[in-house]
């Protein structure tokens, strides 16, 4: 993978800005010391690294002003970062940017039960918001796998989703507004504590823009009332074309479950050695929760199994506890802990219409043995997300190169059956060149222009989403 | 002009020297009236995909909205977001198209628990100011490829582009549905019944007060959709949740149920009486003071739904509105007026100035010339 070379007019110039960004921040808050900056070198892509040019951690909206007016003065790049757990390379610097970590921004604004929304800053971490609000009895409905680590910053430039999106929807679903700060160091508003606005749908946009448009310091967030409870059932299948005819089967009985998570022998077996929860050792496993009162669920769940018995289950197990529900999700949220012991895997993040699930899933598996490299598979059922995760040694130069093809050919699998390159992940660095693939030249110049108009410099975040040469004319400018 | 395809559309953008009044079947236009040439997408219609395994239609923007519901029902499915139908309120003739309903970015009742318009597109094609036909989102539920340019075109009333395909999630209609009714209250006891019942975990998908009018007395309602054992079940806990507020009434009746809604969705009472009509969205405990701030300068008559956080105003004819809320938060669309009206009120909140700058250079990024319902947005 290709970053743009560092421009040396800035690294020349790096004791000057460091000088500058001192003189509106508190001293602890630039790091530029070449040993303390390798702390920032990478995101979760740990397959790609290089420290940046200095770290600002600004405390509050009018330093992040002062940061991005100084570095737009100095033409210097910008990567803002949040918890820096991105698996697309969101956050991954070049060796002439600063990053702009929003980390000890991480207060709570304002928590409104009666109108339903929190407001925060940007670097609280996802899962600590509905912390804030579960004594109340209510939550904040998007739940990465990252959720204990990844910011909310973080969570609104990726637009992340979370295995329970199949109801609650992802985070652009919501974000009622945002407090953004533009490269020019401007202060404005999208959205607010009410709903669709009149005009251009502003919100939207940068919501899911990795960080191109603007900083956001402030979010608020629809809170919403938790459910009476929710129950997980857990079913097993000899085939996972049947675990997806199975997955068709229940959406078109008219049940909406919060989740159907599936996993595949590789996966269930990996994840039994981690955390031994006592899943059955099937060819495909379905994870369907439910919620509502104790009698909704088992009406639902009822209805779950009848539909699940027509396809000859090798095992269905309903959760009779909290503690079972708890295992039930600890095996699956582990999934991608479990598969890192085994080996270094790269995971995809591509999206299929369901109909095409178990087609996809028979190619994907041949793809992998045409490059002689393992896939094991865990997603999110309910909406074709798919996240393959190719196994191979990180120590073999030869098998990381193969192993980068087959994700590229997976992710054009996807696109080709109607799908998308990405469905929580972001493109990031990881895959931006494979952009033209689902997109035409000119869709993609759509969006660059969109980015025109909010960074006309390409100063934010400038060398990630969009193929390189589609942008270098602009990155040099 | 009526293009029969996307690819003449595209040409007559392309080589077009006077602007166009874009449209679907013309039943929600907001705007002045101009002399510019309509242009209408009625003829680009059909659907062109529809998976309902899937949860999922994609359907040419002419398509009528009838139809779409129609072969959604076939499926036991519907579009989640329950579109408002402008005619009642704008007297207007025609065809609710698809298309339309995307470019307004209609959203009824539900938007309060199943989203909005815009959070159920998952996809667009549209033909941009110069003529070219670009895509954006796809066919998938979760697809974080690139910039959203989906919620931007929704809502963008044609001024980005004209729209000629739209993808959806569908979701399955539920069997049955209640509506969960108080008596007489006044509207600030109205909105705070409403938002313990939003706060309550029986996934309330209505919420609304309907002051009193003509001779109806005032009525809060609250609706519950699902399977039918869960609908009572969540409706008696309810009634009891509500009990403080005053005598409670159920109603399971299908049809009443949705008709009251529907009647609400459309702000179907204002539809007959003249006057000014204005549509706010804010904060729903701001509701309540906002509308009687109004009252103390004109004679005002209200809706509220979302919780109160939508607001449906019916104000003498010429109420420059928003100086009277300019202590609240949110913003204030005036739905119906005279071209007199309109030529010292902007129809669309006025945004400050950053926002107003990023979607002036938006426009013309996607519309270089001009051409596409000019002023419309402005």
């Amino acid at each position: 993978m290709l970053m743009p070379s560092p421009k040396t007019a800035i690294l020349e110039r790096k004791a000057n800005i460091v000088a500058r960004l001192q003189g509106v921040l508190p001293v602890r808050a630039v790091i530029h010391d070449k040993f303390e900056l390798r702390a920032y070198e990478c995101d979760a892509l740990t397959m790609y690294g290089c420290p940046p040019l200095a770290v600002v951690l600004p405390g509050s909206t009018e330093e992040v002003s002062a940061v991005l007016k100084i570095c737009s003065e100095e033409r210097v790049p910008v990567v803002p970062r949040g918890s820096g757990t991105s698996l697309s390379g969101g956050a991954l610097p070049t060796a002439d940017s600063v990053v702009l970590g929003v980390s000890r921004m991480n207060k709570i604004l304002e928590t409104n039960y009666e109108n339903r929304y929190i407001r925060l800053q940007t670097g609280r971490t996802n899962l600590s918001v509905s912390g804030a609000v579960e004594a109340r009895g209510f939550f904040y409905a998007p739940d990465p796998s990252s959720q204990l680590a990844c910011a909310i910053a973080g969570n609104i430039a990726m637009n992340s989703g979370g295995a329970h999106c199949l109801k609650y929807g992802v985070t652009t679903n919501n974000l009622l507004g945002v407090k953004v700060v533009l490269m020019t160091g401007e202060i404005t508003e999208f959205g607010g504590a009410y709903l669709d606005s009149g005009g251009l749908d502003l919100l939207g946009l940068v919501c899911g823009s990795e960080g191109q448009l603007g900083v956001v310091t402030e979010a608020t967030l629809r809170i919403l009332p938790k459910p009476e409870g929710a129950r997980p059932i857990l079913m097993g299948f000899e085939a996972s074309e049947v675990a997806g005819a199975c997955v068709s089967d229940i959406i078109r009985a008219g049940i909406l479950p919060v989740a159907i998570e599936f996993m595949d022998r590789k996966c269930i077996r990996a994840c039994e050695n981690f955390v031994g929860v006592g899943y059955p050792d099937v060819e495909a496993l379905l994870i369907v929760e439910v919620e509502g009162s104790p009698d909704e669920i088992d009406e639902q769940l009822a209805l779950i199994k009848r539909t699940a018995e027509k396809h000859c289950p090798a095992e269905i197990r309903e959760s009779q506890s909290e503690a079972e529900t708890q295992k039930i999700w600890a095996g699956r949220k582990a999934a991608f802990g479990a598969m890192g012991v085994i080996n270094d895997y790269i995971c995809l993040d591509g999206t299929i219409p369901v109909s095409e699930l178990s087609k996809v899933l028979k190619r994907i598996g041949e793809l992998a043995d045409n490059f002689g490299l393992d896939v094991a598979n865990v997603f999110h059922a309910g909406d074709g997300n798919l996240h393959p995760l190719i196994l191979f040694d990180a120590n073999d130069e030869g098998q990381s190169a193969k192993s980068e093809e087959l994700g590229a050919e997976i992710l054009k699998l996807c696109v080709e059956v109607g799908g998308c390159l990405s469905g929580e992940h972001g493109i990031g660095v990881e895959k931006r060149d494979l952009m033209p693939f689902q997109y035409s030249a000119n869709d993609i110049e759509a969006q660059i222009g969109v980015k025109d108009v909010f960074d006309p410099r390409w100063l934010l975040n400038p060398a990630k989403v969009f193929p390189l040469q589609s942008t270098e004319s602009r990155r040099a400018a | 002009m009526t293009p029969d395809s996307e690819n003449e559309l595209a040409e007559a953008i392309a080589s077009a020297r006077e602007p166009f009044v874009v449209m679907g079947g013309g039943t929600k236009r907001i705007g002045s009236s101009t002399d510019a040439v309509p242009l209408s997408t009625g003829k680009i219609a059909g659907i062109r995909l529809y998976e309902p395994d899937s949860l999922t239609l994609v359907v040419s923007s002419g398509t009528s909205a009838e139809y779409i519901d129609s072969q959604l029902a076939e499926n036991g499915q519907r579009l989640p977001f329950e579109p408002m139908d402008y005619r009642s309120i704008l007297r207007t003739t025609g065809t609710p198209t698809i298309g339309g309903i995307a470019a307004t970015n209609a959203s009824g009742p539900r938007r309060i628990q199943a989203g909005a318009c815009r959070d159920y597109m998952l996809g667009v094609r549209f033909v941009s100011g110069e003529g070219k036909i670009l895509k954006n989102g796809g066919r998938v539920m979760k697809n974080v490829t690139g910039y959203d340019l989906v919620k931007l075109m929704a809502g963008s009333r044609g001024t980005l582009g004209i729209l000629t395909e739209v993808a959806f999630k569908v979701l399955p209609k539920p069997d049955s549905a209640a509506t969960v009714a108080i008596r007489e209250l006044d509207d600030i006891t109205a909105v705070r019944a409403l938002s313990k019942a939003l706060g309550s975990p029986f996934d309330v998908s209505g919420a609304a007060h309907l002051p009193r009018w003509q001779s109806e007395e005032a009525l809060t309602i609250v609706r519950i959709e699902g399977f039918c054992e869960s609908v009572s079940y969540r409706a008696n806990r309810l009634k009891d949740l509500l009990r403080e507020f005053g005598e409670i009434d159920i109603e399971f009746n299908r049809e009443h149920v949705d008709a009251m809604w529907r009647s609400l969705r459309d702000a179907e009472r204002f539809g007959a009486i003249d006057g000014d009509v204005w549509r706010i969205s804010a904060r729903p405990s701001d509701a309540p003071s906002l509308v009687e701030i109004v009252r103390q300068s004109v004679s005002a008559e209200a809706l509220f739904d979302w919780g109160g956080g939508l607001v449906w105003l019916l104000v003498p004819e010429g109420t420059s509105l928003r100086d009277h809320l300019e202590n609240f938060s949110g913003h204030a669309t005036l739905v119906r007026a005279s071209d007199d009206t309109r030529s010292r009120i902007p129809t669309f909140q006025p945004p400050p100035p950053v926002q107003a700058r990023i979607a002036a250079e938006i426009r013309r990024k996607f519309d270089p010339r001009g051409i596409l319902n000019p002023g419309l947005m402005d």
